[in-house]
């Protein structure tokens, strides 16, 4: 349903107000939905249509229920697409709706400009409904049933991905590496490329006999290197599986429909501190600068704090980055910065340092456009911001059973976070061979970083896994400092401790 | 309003089914299921439906938090939960997932897993209550009412008899003769009625393990005789040596070290079934769980006389479960069986342990009475 008239003669409001500061986005489509259509629109990760899948389902239930029970309500979904797509819920607050659509413009803005959507499909809305069609057509053809239980297994890999295989190129692409081939230009099969000379005579002093020799052993060398296959070692899991697993070509087509989800999806997760950080901070900016009427000031206050609240156990990713944007400003605004002001051991003449340098607008449009929530938390978080938000790291006590405040060290702290952050907490493992022991098994490796992982879990992955590539499936961990194979030979599991370098699978 | 989800959750909801019906033996037997909400569904905790994933346990990663309190501070329960700012919803986190069944939903699976036969209740189908349905058609009614399909086929086909039909233009107006209304037809529906009547032992050799057995067992008698009957009265009765009713909460607590002399129940059991059950309309279930000791080998003679003479002749059934305690002799089932043998109302049961339960509930249950 399309906004009624005095909603969207504010959101074209908001919209100026919003380019007046500076922000620059896609055309925003606004559409007001009941709160059980938004619910829905919700558990489909903010689209109108995705595929059928029971966990769209549970999804939904959930937010349902917490709903009806009061506990939840969500007041805005906003999709990465060209245009944007955002939904407000019917029924709020005209305040509420303001502040909303201020903090969608910041969102979309956010989108179109950090680097790290750069590669984003901004069509997705257009996929994401051929994605149910093609998955509709194969359920009909093949059987709800067949169809979805591979989609759970594809689903169960979704999170081995390669998050920064959007931005580079590891491999040639094979047209192009073929095609500025020329055959003339080439020096001969066996012909060691000579230094060039000006004048035939000083040839020999420039190119001496042994000279010669060397290259000739050189050109072998690599020739013989490049013989030999290079070690495989492959992030985006999914990607191998597509190009390599025995797969008919529905299981093919629905792999390939996951793995796209996933990396639609995979900067959402990568920015999330810095995307509601940003959000907040122009919602507020807006809202309290242009778009408040005084009669709105205690509701607009309510809502804002309420969204700002921190419970102990958890980062609130709007408050964090909110209030990182904001000191980033003042730094920048007043030159707290730089080698003077680090030296500077007069702790008075630092608490009232200014510059007057007024480049902290500036400086924060740069940070949305070129980081991500690791670089940007490892970049900014400094000792003097993390005392102020009185920051602190848990740990799970297994004699009492209670969480405990574990540290309130600065950099234990920092570290942890980033720890969480950084491949979104999750383990990092690649496929190292493909044919393991000459046998085609497949072998993956855990990239230790002193976490086992849960072994339950694992090894029911490795079921999933096994229903995609049809042959024992391994995975070289390290469990109770011990280093381990895990293997699934598609009927039992097993696990032995190895050597610190078996089974690594280097030909 | 019919949404696309709809189907994505009717989905869910059938693997949530599937579930439950793959982990019936293992509720039944560890007493899972007793999330008991409200009154009439109930919430099982169903970790395995989650989808598994390479993860780290968050009790290894722990995490940062904010705000206020020293090292050693002890976060209260539930303010830990899923993984920082991991990526939203997709965290499988420590999260169980509580399904949620009503009460039919449960006794369904019961019953197809158990294979139990439906009850076919006593002779008498008396008519109840009367219903109304909106099922039937009448010529005059209020125009809210007025059936669209139908008084346009009136019209149509007075209009061809009367040869006023023009198939080039074909206008049909109807007029005040073609008009069809909804109207309502009153059905009578049959209502059958059970009563269950509880008896336990609770002198002092009944441990709390046995009637935590009864107490498991009773739940899903309740469940399927309520999904079997419209209505379902419990009641309670509790006994030493001497017998008193009591509410449900009370007959599952209460511990007496007295001694036993199971005739005292009984005869509350038969002057209750006589006084507030009599008459046909009633289908009567009692069951009576003990250890198996009585007081005396008298005591025991008035209990068959009782059973047989006053309680088996008015009830559907009546079933004796014998848990198995340290103190118990399980002398009482041996004497049943003697005493009442060619009984058809009667069914003996004896539950070793929790696994015993799912057995037990067929024997009581899988007679069909």
């Amino acid at each position: 349903m399309p906004l009624p008239r005095y909603l969207a003669e504010l959101s074209q409001q908001i919209r100026d107000h919003a380019r007046s500061f500076g922000l620059d986005f896609f055309e925003v489509i606004f559409e007001m939905l009941p709160y059980d259509a938004i619910n829905m629109v919700a558990a489909y990760g903010g689209f109108p249509t995705r595929y059928p899948h029971w966990r769209f389902g549970m999804e939904y239930q959930e937010l349902s229920r917490g709903y009806a029970y009061g506990l939840q309500k969500i007041y805005e979904m906003v999709i990465n697409n060209d245009p944007c797509y955002a939904y407000l819920l019917e029924g709020n607050s005209l305040v509420d709706q303001k502040l909303v659509m201020a903090h969608v413009y910041a969102h979309c803005d956010f989108f179109k400009n950090n680097l790290f959507f750069a590669h984003t499909n901004r069509k997705m809305m257009d996929d994401m409904a051929n994605h149910a069609t093609r998955v509709r057509r194969l359920a009909a053809r093949l059987g709800t049933e067949a169809v979805e239980s591979f989609i759970d297994c594809c689903l169960s890999l979704e999170n081995l991905i390669d998050l920064h295989a959007p931005h580079i190129r590891r491999r040639p692409e094979p047209a192009e590496a073929e095609a500025d081939t020329d055959d003339d230009e080439l020096p001969a099969e066996d012909e060691v490329p000579r230094l060039p000379v000006k004048r035939r005579y000083l040839d020999p002093f420039v190119n001496p006999a042994e000279f010669i020799e060397r290259q000739k052993k050189k050109q072998q060398r690599e020739k013989k290197d490049a013989a030999r296959p290079a070690a495989l070692r492959e992030r985006d899991v999914l990607g191998f599986l597509l190009e390599r697993a025995p797969l008919k070509r529905w299981q093919r087509d629905l792999l390939s429909i996951v793995r796209e989800e996933a990396y639609y999806f995979a900067p959402q997760g990568q920015t999330k501190i810095m995307n509601e950080g940003w959000a907040s901070f122009w919602h507020s900016t807006i809202m309290t600068h242009r778009m408040l009427n005084d009669a709105e000031v205690i509701d607009f206050a309510d809502h804002h704090s309420s969204t700002m609240g921190v419970r102990p156990g958890r980062i609130n990713p709007y408050k964090l980055g909110l209030e990182l944007l904001r000191y980033i400003e003042d730094k920048w605004n007043r030159g707290r910065f730089g080698k003077e002001y680090e030296e500077c051991a007069d702790l008075e003449k630092k608490r009232r340092w200014d510059k007057h340098l007024n480049r902290g607008r500036e400086k924060i449009f740069e940070v949305r456009r070129v980081h991500n929530d690791v670089t940007f938390i490892d970049e900014y978080l400094d000792q003097e911001f993390f005392e102020k938000q009185r920051l602190f790291a848990y740990d799970h006590n297994p004699q009492s059973g209670d969480w405990e405040i574990s540290s309130r060290d600065f950099k234990v702290v920092k570290q942890k976070l980033l720890f969480s952050l950084t491949n979104f907490g999750q383990p990092v493992i690649e496929v190292v061979d493909d044919n393991h022991l000459n046998r085609g098994e497949l072998l993956l490796v855990h990239r230790h970083q002193g976490l086992d992982l849960k072994l339950d879990w694992a090894q029911a992955t490795m079921e999933a896994l096994y229903r995609l590539w049809s042959r024992p499936v391994l995975v070289r961990t390290i469990s109770a400092e011990k280093h381990t194979l895990l293997r699934y030979d598609g009927k039992d599991h097993t696990s032995e401790t190895v050597g610190a370098s078996d089974g690594l699978g280097h030909k | 309003m019919t949404q696309k989800i709809d189907a994505d959750l009717a989905r869910f909801r059938h693997i949530v089914r599937g579930k439950v019906r793959q982990n019936l033996r293992r509720f039944i037997s560890q007493g899972e299921i007793f999330g008991k909400k409200g009154k009439d569904v109930v919430s099982i905790p169903l970790p395995q439906i989650q989808l598994p994933r390479f993860y780290y346990g968050h009790k290894q990663t722990g995490g940062v938090g904010q705000g206020e309190g020293e090292v050693g501070t002890v976060l209260q329960p539930g303010a830990v939960e899923g993984q920082g700012a991991g990526q939203a919803g997709s965290d499988p986190g420590e999260h169980v997932l509580e399904a949620e069944l009503t009460i039919e939903e449960l006794a369904q699976i019961l019953g197809e897993e158990l294979s139990l036969p439906r009850i076919e209740p006593r002779g008498k189908h008396r008519l109840e209550a009367e219903k109304s349905r909106y099922t039937g058609i009448h010529r005059s009614g209020p125009e809210s009412l007025r059936h669209f399909k139908r008084t346009y086929k009136e019209a149509l086909k007075r209009q061809i008899a009367a040869g006023l039909y023009d198939r080039e233009h074909p206008v049909v107006v109807p007029i005040r003769e073609d008009k069809r209304y909804r109207s309502w037809k009153t059905a009578w529906i049959p209502e059958c009625n059970a009563a269950v009547i509880y008896i336990m032992d609770v002198s002092g050799s009944m441990g709390d393990e046995q009637k935590e057995i009864v107490r498991i067992e009773s739940f899903w008698i309740d469940t399927w005789l309520q999904s079997q009957y419209q209505g379902l009265e419990v009641r309670y009765i509790t006994h030493d040596a001497a017998a008193r009713e009591v509410d449900r909460e009370t007959f599952f607590h209460t511990r007496e070290s007295g001694g036993t002399m199971i005739s005292s129940a009984y005869t509350l059991c038969a002057d209750m079934i006589a006084s507030d059950y009599g008459g046909a309309e009633w289908n009567i279930y009692p069951f009576h769980f003990s250890d198996g000791d009585n007081w005396s080998n008298d005591d025991t003679r008035l209990c068959l006389d009782i059973l047989k003479n006053r309680i088996l002749p008015a009830a559907n059934q009546f079933s004796y479960g014998q848990v198995e305690s340290p103190y118990g002799s399980g002398q009482f089932i041996k004497d049943l069986r003697e005493g009442l043998s060619g009984q058809e109302k009667l069914v003996l049961s004896e539950i070793r342990d929790r696994e015993a339960i799912v057995q037990s509930i067929r024997d009581f249950l899988g007679k069909g009475r």
